[in-house]
């Protein structure tokens, strides 16, 4: 994230995952979102979503590169890129980019995840030509300066610290990302190493920019008070005329199939309250085995999903040994993703009797299986949650951005409800097979040293 | 089901700055005499409904700091004759959503609900209102859990430092308690604590409610009373004595083993029914509220890279008033982002903003007001926010000449009331190079 919001500070990596994990578009019948959608000459892509409540918009652009598309050895340029896109361009000083936003009542923002980067201003409707001339024009014409450069760099040091290095469980995490992805760059925290961080040049951020940034590799999406017809003679005007480039292909290493149940143990002092995490490597729309994709999101639903989850009823109400239990899963990456489960113990329970316990729901899933009322009702309860994403601004313009930059089309979100109400009892049961193996799972403990 | 005459004491219709923004709002009072603030909107076939009871943390007995919180976790854990195992598979099977929270001086909840099911969300409501259940398990089950946040918070730099600027800023007052409790006073909270809690501070006369969704008013009224009107008349008058934040001039640093120094600064701020308000709302936008273009940020990030993040926010409370602010810098460069604040800080209270400043300010905050009506749960807990603090039903009208009449003069007069460097009261928390614990120099000390 470009700038923090309010207190809580949220790592690049989390702040994506938060946010796919509230995308669950549902399955109403016909669509979810209805947008439409225009393609402009030099290959940009366009979607706007009408939502008439207030003559407000959010401009969203997304560029189809993210950190898993970083060179070895050079990871958090994507990130640092992101930051450095408020800087100078030819016609505009450092900061006159925010300064206007501001100046116009716009909120603005930016993010950075493994496969995309993305760039927001909510403003009211009569600002919209405002900001998209500003975007348009960092689009082809920023100018880096080591003045402005080092500085920032700085910044995102200092962010890193704030969203990983302060907190214990975010570097057991990202030592669980690195020990799930074996030769995938997925395996790397979105925003670096410390490190590498600090090696990052100026001429590094050129090189990003001028490889990345270009019309061709990014898509316009406008949610709010306005439609296609009244939209499209500005997206003309202001990104219509700036020209394509060629563009390298998204071709990352990918993972060999996994052959051993991994285990990280972070111990340290500052840790007051132990957790469990578990990651399976799992398919995604576009990665693996990508199939099981929608199964995959019913049995989260089913095993971790609320209070009406196996985990829960089980491991929480139950057997009684943790405060908290869920699981989670977005089919959102270009390639291989995780499906995850996580727990917090009750005081006094260790850690392996924890386990044991969630071990024992997901065996006992596997053994028995679910039954056709567990997939109905989870359905129904996806179903409804399509309806509740419709209520914010940027709640369907988010979703389109992260399925457009990670290969799935427009009509495939307009289209989940279908899908996921034909997944059956037996998808359901074939996708937790393929995925709830040891063999694909990294463990990770969160420990106090010394133990409380 | 009996027929209600809906009495609908006030319509008033009202417009935002442009035709576009119209959002009217009506007040409605219900057959039972029930009153809520109804934006009607169709955007989405769902019904938003934010409430609140005036009284919040800040009135947990001594010894039970916590109870607040914990009775909002509880009242979803079943109610009437539905077990928590129940109730929530009834919430959870018709998608509705249902929850509680509490802060300093409101415990509030909201529902959100597809038309479909909005009625039966208002029963779900009523019940939990009045007849929530407390068992045992349950009771248990939510106080390990809450126990398992307090313990997880312990050693976080940003909990350490917030927790310590409270207590050392309101000593002796709930204000200074952590709204979640501590470990000690959650095991001390019963049953017949959080039902007392019920009894005495859920009624209908602190009650404020505001509604968003594609309803008439006279079904908004039926709702109403379905939800509401099982709740006793009268809420037992308690209130927090007012208070000054103490610490002025004070700087506490605690030692934590981190690579980054959370550093938590704040001073007395003023209240929300002060006539400066609006013009402290926008000289503070100016320091540090307007994310990028603030001068802390301008200083402390853009031109030093000594953050991620520095802002500065009003907090006006019931009974006390702050300003506070925060950043986070590494160990070896935090004690250069104090001074950094501390200039900015002593600076803007002598000089203030300048035009060009003041300009920007009010530019940005009356343009981007509609950005806050986004949702239908951002707009009822606004309408909620209307009546909680008198700002009366044209608020959303009125709102942008509030902040427009703000003059230069106004706004300089209220840095300087606002703003006095040598009354913060400063805690950092890691292994700041360079800083250590230090009292007021004379003439400082005392309250604000």
């Amino acid at each position: 994230m470009r700038k923090p919001r309010g207190s809580a500070i949220l790592g690049a990596a989390t702040a994506a995952i938060v946010a796919l994990a509230t995308l669950r578009p549902a399955s109403a019948p016909a669509q979810v979102f209805n947008p439409e959608t225009f393609t402009l000459a030099n290959g940009m892509q366009v979607v706007v979503v009408t939502n008439r409540r207030s003559p407000i918009v959010a401009h969203m652009v997304w560029y189809k590169v993210g950190a898993a598309d970083e060179k070895h050895g050079r990871s958090g340029i994507a990130h640092f890129l992101e930051h450095l896109m408020f800087k100078a361009t030819k016609s505009l000083s450092s900061g006159e980019f925010s300064r206007i936003v501001a100046r116009e009542g716009g909120r603005e923002n930016a993010f950075t995840s493994f496969d995309y980067t993305g760039y927001f201003q909510n403003v009211e409707r009569s600002r919209l030509e405002t900001v998209m001339r500003l975007e348009a024009d960092r689009m082809s014409n920023l100018l880096l300066t080591d003045a402005a450069v080092d500085p920032e760099r700085d910044v995102i040091l200092e962010e890193r610290r704030s969203s990983i290095d302060n907190r214990p469980g975010a570097r057991l995490r990202e030592q669980m990302g690195a020990a799930t992805f074996l030769n995938h760059p997925y395996g790397r925290p979105v925003i670096g190493w410390m490190h590498e961080m600090r090696a990052l040049t100026r001429a590094d951020a050129e090189e990003w920019y001028a490889t990345y940034y270009a019309p061709n590799n990014a898509v316009l999406i406008v949610a709010g008070d306005i439609d296609a017809a009244e939209l499209k003679p500005l997206a003309e005007k202001y990104y219509g005329v700036i020209p394509p480039k060629p563009l390298p292909p998204r071709l990352r290493p990918q993972e060999p199939p996994p052959q051993a149940a991994r285990r990280v143990q972070l111990k340290d002092r500052q840790v007051s309250q132990p957790w469990l995490g578990r990651s399976y490597l799992a398919p995604s729309y576009r990665g693996g085995e990508t199939r099981h994709a929608y199964a995959l999101q019913v049995l989260a639903e089913i095993l971790g999903g609320g209070t009406q989850s196996r985990l829960y009823r089980e491991v929480v109400l139950d057997k009684n040994v943790a405060t908290s239990a869920d699981a989670s899963y977005s089919a959102f990456a270009l390639d291989m993703t995780t499906f995850d489960v996580s727990a917090t113990p009750r005081s006094g329970v260790e850690l392996p009797a924890l386990e044991a316990a969630i071990d024992a729901t997901i065996a006992r899933l596997l053994e028995v299986g679910v039954s056709e009322q567990e997939v109905e009702d989870a359905k129904a309860r996806m179903r409804a949650s399509a309806v509740f994403a419709r209520d914010s601004l940027q709640g369907g313009a988010r979703i389109i951005g992260i399925a457009l930059t990670t290969g799935v089309g427009v009509a495939d979100v307009e289209a989940w409800p279908q899908r996921i109400a034909q997944v059956t009892v037996a998808q359901v049961m074939e996708a937790a097979r393929a995925v709830l193996r040891a063999e694909r799972s990294v463990t990770g403990e969160l420990l106090p040293d010394p133990p409380s | 089901m009996p027929t209600f005459t809906i009495l609908r004491v006030a319509t008033v219709i009202l417009l935002l700055a442009t035709p576009a923004a119209a959002k009217q709002v009506e007040r409605v009072v219900s057959p039972g005499g029930i009153e809520a603030w109804l934006v009607r909107d169709a955007t989405i076939p769902l019904i938003a409904v934010e409430f609140s009871f005036r009284g919040g943390a800040a009135l947990d007995p001594a010894g039970k700091s916590g109870l607040a919180e914990f009775t909002a976790d509880m009242m979803t854990e079943g109610a009437g004759d539905l077990d928590s195992r129940a109730f929530q598979a009834e919430l959870e099977n018709r998608s509705i959503r249902l929850d509680f929270d509490a802060g300093l001086d409101t415990f509030q909840g909201r529902i959100k609900a597809l038309n479909e099911h909005r009625e039966r969300a208002a029963d779900m409501l009523r019940l939990a209102l009045t007849r929530p259940r407390f068992d045992p398990d349950d009771l248990e089950r939510v106080r390990a859990r809450r126990i398992a946040a307090v313990v997880a918070a312990r050693n976080n730099p940003n909990n350490i430092a917030r927790r310590t600027w409270w207590e050392t800023a309101f000593p002796d007052h709930p204000y200074g308690r952590d709204t979640r409790g501590s470990e000690e006073s959650l095991k001390s909270i019963a049953a017949d604590d959080l039902r007392a809690f019920v009894r005495s501070r859920l009624a209908r006369d602190n009650l404020y409610i505001g509604v968003v969704g594609d309803i008439t008013s006279d079904e908004l009224g039926r709702l109403l009373d379905r939800a509401f009107d099982g709740l006793p008349p009268r809420a037992v008058n308690s209130e927090a004595s007012q208070i000054a934040p103490q610490g002025a001039g004070r700087l506490i640093v605690k030692r934590l083993g981190v690579p980054q120094s959370v550093i938590y600064f704040g001073q007395p701020g003023l209240k929300r029914d002060d006539p400066d308000y609006y013009a402290a709302l926008v000289v503070n936008y100016v320091l540090g509220g307007g994310g990028f273009t603030s001068r802390l940020t301008n200083e402390v990030r853009e031109k030093r890279g000594l953050a991620y993040g520095v802002f500065s926010a009003l907090v006006p409370l019931d009974n006390a008033a702050a300003v506070i602010g925060s950043t986070a810098t590494q160990n070896a460069r935090a004690a250069q982002s104090l001074e950094i604040v501390r200039a900015v800080w002593r600076e803007f209270g002598a000089e203030g903003p300048t035009q060009e400043e003041l300009d920007g300010a009010k530019r940005h905050l009356t343009g981007s007001f509609a950005l806050g009506l986004d949702t239908t749960n951002q707009i009822a807990r606004t309408l909620v926010g209307m009546q909680y603090e008198k700002l009366g039903i044209d608020y959303l009208e009125q709102r942008n000449r509030y902040i427009d009449g703000v003059t230069l003069t106004d706004a300089k007069r209220v840095a300087r009331r606002l703003y006095d460097e040598t009354k913060l009261l400063v805690v950092v928390v890691g292994e700041p190079e360079g800083l250590a614990s230090r009292e007021p120099a004379e003439g400082t000390k005392g309250g604000g």
